[in-house]
């Protein structure tokens, strides 16, 4: 593991994605503190609004006079709340489901692998809007609709490294000195196949990030007033071509973070599977 | 080949039924009462009762299954809360709008993605081959709804070279309607003027919506490039003097396209998702408008047509992904049979 690290840092890119994501994480753990207005996240000021980026306001004010910076840092501790709990969520219905189905040739396998599928079958921002739409529209609905969607990646990720591992050497000699399947499968079978668990997880953070400020945008995630990166670019709209700043700012942030987990996802990948890297040469 | 297809088509059909199933368990389970989130907040038990009997609501679990799955099958998705139309008409309508973006789409990432993969790959970590990575990393990351409007704010309002939305300009009058394609349409009935108006309408969409899968696909096929230029017969095929693009274009894409074909089946389901947000941004009068006007009109009979007539798509563009796969590539054809 560290060895696989090693390698990940050696690699300029993958390191770079790592600095993005670390510097989002300390940035969302102390955005109160970080942003110049913290009180900008709920008050507004309509005496000053719409002023293009200056020293006082770097990154310009909205529609409601709130500084862009302020609600660009404070949108990050959301972004990532709201792209954790979808992706661990995730995890948390796609690796038993992985597990159980990649043990067994038996009718349980066959029907969690066919009900991979139909969720597969609809491409995930339909799905999580046909979701969100069934419940009341908001930023809970919104990372329900999307754990519910993703969780079919970590099932197929998981069920290949199960089906891969459970004919091994050493998945035989467990079973051979009565290890239970239960046993094999959380304390052997599964740690092996983290690796691939982490470079999906990473990954999806990405594409969480992406797919709920989409959600947010069409006005089925967040609410007003959240400091929420695609609710800005959404109101952000109205005021176009004049307050050019106001949507650019919240969308280089969108771009910035999931770029970050894309990265890192790409530098993991290589790092977990030295096969993949000749490709990268 | 014939038993190939069949065989692929039959194979899709399960996950479309399960497709069925699940938006109806899901439509009957989570709301909890439909019929009291049909009628709004301020509904009286009276106009609750009368809705849960209009709807079927009232029937048994699995009458209503069976009532559900017919009218599928047949096509009947009710009519619209909003509109008051028929939904499979206005569905109907809408369709070709989409399929024409994400058919442009499609087509600029393909031939610009199989294009920039290719030189990356031939000019191997030099300037070339670092930009198009760069692109393609960032491709991925952009939010497509946020370059639409960097782009209209750019090309539209600034400087006012691309039309800001809308598919077509209406002051040229009602285009014809033949088969839904405004490009074909427009073409066949000989009205340059409305083709242009079309094209330049097209384009912000497109390009937009091209660019997650433009990334995509250079990076797939830059990779496929770089393994295919290692194999024996490409060295062999080097040694015999074959120039560096002559070899590209005979030996190496060939069998480097495969992975990428694999990548626009993929893709597709990433367009159509892309597809909502983008239209939303250009007012493009396609499916994604519909949905998200369902969605926020509580038209739950639209949305759920919606999602089972994009799945359906969704099958059709991968059984044909796999086709053209097996029809470049016979060993596939064979794996899978």
């Amino acid at each position: 593991m560290s060895a696989a690290l090693a390698r990940l840092l050696r690699d300029p890119v993958s390191a770079l994605g790592l600095g993005i994501v670390l510097f989002a994480v300390v940035v969302a753990f102390f955005a109160p503190y970080l942003a110049p207005y913290p009180e900008d996240a709920y008050e507004s000021h309509l005496l000053q609004r719409l002023r293009p980026p200056s020293a006082e306001f770097p990154f310009g004010t909205d529609n409601l006079g709130r500084d862009i910076l302020s609600r660009v840092i404070l949108g990050t501790r959301n972004a990532l709340v709201v792209a954790v709990s979808v992706v661990v969520a995730a995890m948390a219905i796609g690796i038993p489901v992985g597990l159980v189905a990649g043990w067994r040739d038996n009718w349980v396998s066959d029907v969690l692998m066919r009900l991979t599928d139909v969720f597969l079958a609809v491409p995930q921002l339909i799905l999580a809007l046909a979701l969100g739409q069934l419940m009341r529209p908001g930023i809970e609905t919104a990372m329900v609709a999307l754990a519910l969607t993703y969780w079919p990646f970590f099932a197929r990720t998981v069920f290949a490294e199960t089906r891969r591992l459970r004919g091994a050497l050493f998945v035989d000699a467990l079973a051979g000195i009565g290890a239970r399947p239960t046993r094999i499968l959380l304390l052997h079978v599964l740690p092996n196949a983290l690796p691939a668990v982490l470079v999906r997880a990473t990954i999806g953070m990405g594409f969480t990030i992406l797919t709920a400020a989409i959600l947010g945008f069409l006005g089925v995630g967040a609410a007003p007033p959240s400091p929420d990166w695609g609710l800005a670019v959404a109101e952000a709209r109205q005021h176009l071509p004049e307050a050019w700043w106001f949507p650019t700012f919240p969308g280089l942030a969108i771009l910035l973070l999931v770029l970050g987990f894309n990265l890192l996802g790409d530098g993991l990948r290589d790092a977990a599977d030295p096969r993949l890297r000749r490709s990268r040469r | 080949m014939a038993r190939f297809v069949l065989r692929r088509i039959l194979l899709a059909l399960p996950a479309l039924l399960g497709l069925v199933v699940l938006t109806f368990v899901l439509s009957r389970v989570i709301p909890g009462d439909p019929a009291a989130t049909l009628a709004g907040d301020a509904a009286t038990p009276a106009q609750i009762a009368e809705i849960r009997a209009q709807y079927g609501l009232d029937r048994p679990i699995w009458e209503q299954a069976i009532v559900h799955l017919r009218q599928v099958l047949t096509g009947d998705f009710g009519r619209s809360v909003f509109s008051g139309r028929p939904v499979v008409e206005e569905i109907a309508f809408r369709l070709p709008a989409t399929l024409e973006l994400t058919f442009a789409a499609l087509l600029i990432s393909t031939v610009l993605g199989v294009g920039l993969g290719l030189v990356a790959a031939l000019d191997h970590n030099g300037p070339v081959d670092h930009l198009v990575r760069l692109l393609s990393v960032g491709g991925l990351a952009i939010a497509s709804f946020w370059l639409a409007i960097m782009l209209q704010l750019v090309f539209s309002m600034e400087l006012d070279w691309l039309p800001l939305r809308g598919r077509i300009d209406p002051t040229l009058g009602a285009p014809p309607d033949i088969t839904g394609f405004l490009l074909l349409d427009t073409l066949l009935a000989g009205r340059l003027d409305l083709f242009w108006s079309a094209l330049r309408h097209l384009v912000m969409p497109a390009v937009t919506l091209a660019l997650p899968g433009l990334a995509t696909i250079a990076r797939f096929t830059r990779s496929g490039v770089l393994e295919a230029l290692q194999k024996d017969y490409v060295l062999y095929a080097r040694a015999a003097g074959y120039g560096r693009f002559r070899l590209a274009a005979i030996y190496v894409l060939r069998n480097a396209i495969t992975v990428t074909v694999t990548q626009i089946g993929l893709l597709f389901g990433a367009l159509i998702s892309g597809a909502v947000a983008v239209e939303a941004v250009f007012d493009w009068p396609g499916l994604g408008t519909y949905a998200v006007q369902a969605i926020l009109s509580s038209d739950y009979k639209a949305l759920l047509a919606v999602t089972l007539v994009v799945g359906v798509v969704y099958a059709v563009v991968n059984v044909m992904v796999d086709v053209a796969q097996a029809l470049i590539d016979p060993r596939v054809a064979e794996e899978m049979s």
